[in-house]
């Protein structure tokens, strides 16, 4: 796995690539709260999944553990990059139902800032 | 009588063997003429129920094994998942999605197993294991009896 964070006014901009299984779960979680932690600005989160090849429920768990960290304080999480495969296991998992989908970064960081 | 066509490994409750099962599975699998999308589903279902042996069976534990053993026989593919961990106290509620014991997870692995799959058993019993059995059928007929 690998994982990219930006911080980019009051959004959090965070590039994952690779398979994120139960294998990276822990450290992407980690790695994420320490972002969070460092950056208490941080409102809202960008999560882009361009580079993901493979995704199951460990790492939708990551992702929703994360939105119910920022939503408490009104945050919102946003999903950009999915390929095919990788959306249909986010939709399904219903996270499509409280985060929003954009078609690019610039815009889901319009939103996001 | 059609030949039958088994695998069958076994590997210790860590966490970096869900991708080994995963593709093993898959790779077993792609004997069949299943499509890559069926066959990515086949990665999640598989991968949905080794973490599920690694997590809840072994309660995070190395030191369990976990048993993936997978056969052919004509255009189905059946695959079991096996774990002599803690077991399911309650099937019922562990099967109703969106269940976990845990707040970080999501508690959907057997949903995705259900929607991967054609079929689903699970067998557990507390403190001596649990045996997920999936099946899955090709819609496209195999080249040779047991596979490609």
């Amino acid at each position: 796995m690998e994982l990219q964070v930006e911080i980019k006014g009051g959004a959090m901009l965070v590039r994952l690539a690779g398979e994120i299984d139960l294998a990276v779960a822990d450290t992407l979680r980690t790695s994420l709260e320490e972002e969070l932690d460092r950056n208490p600005g941080v409102r809202n989160i960008v999560i882009n999944l361009g580079g993901v090849r493979y995704i199951d429920s460990s790492g939708l768990g990551v992702l929703l553990g994360r939105y119910r960290r920022i939503s408490g304080d009104g945050g919102r999480m946003f999903i950009v990059g999915a390929s095919p495969q990788v959306r249909r296991i986010v939709e399904m998992s219903g996270l499509l139902n409280i985060m929003q989908e954009f078609p690019s970064e610039a815009d889901a960081l319009n939103h996001a800032g | 009588m059609e030949p039958v066509n088994r695998m069958r490994v076994e590997f210790t409750s860590l966490p970096a063997n869900v991708a080994f099962a995963r593709v093993a599975a898959a790779a077993f699998a792609s004997q069949l003429d299943f499509t890559l999308n069926d066959l990515e589903e086949i990665k999640v279902a598989v991968s949905e129920a080794v973490t599920n042996a690694i997590v809840h069976g072994y309660e995070n534990s190395a030191g369990g094994t976990v048993v993936l053993a997978v056969e052919i026989r004509k255009n189905t593919l059946k695959i079991v998942v096996e774990d002599t961990g803690k077991g399911i106290e309650d099937m019922e509620k562990a099967l109703q999605p969106a269940y976990s014991t845990d707040p970080e997870r999501m508690g959907l692995g057997f949903a995705f197993m259900q929607s991967f799959s054609d079929s689903l058993k699970v067998e557990s019993k507390p403190n001596a294991g649990t045996r997920v059995t999936m099946t899955k059928v090709c819609a496209r007929k195999a080249s040779s009896p047991a596979g490609r």
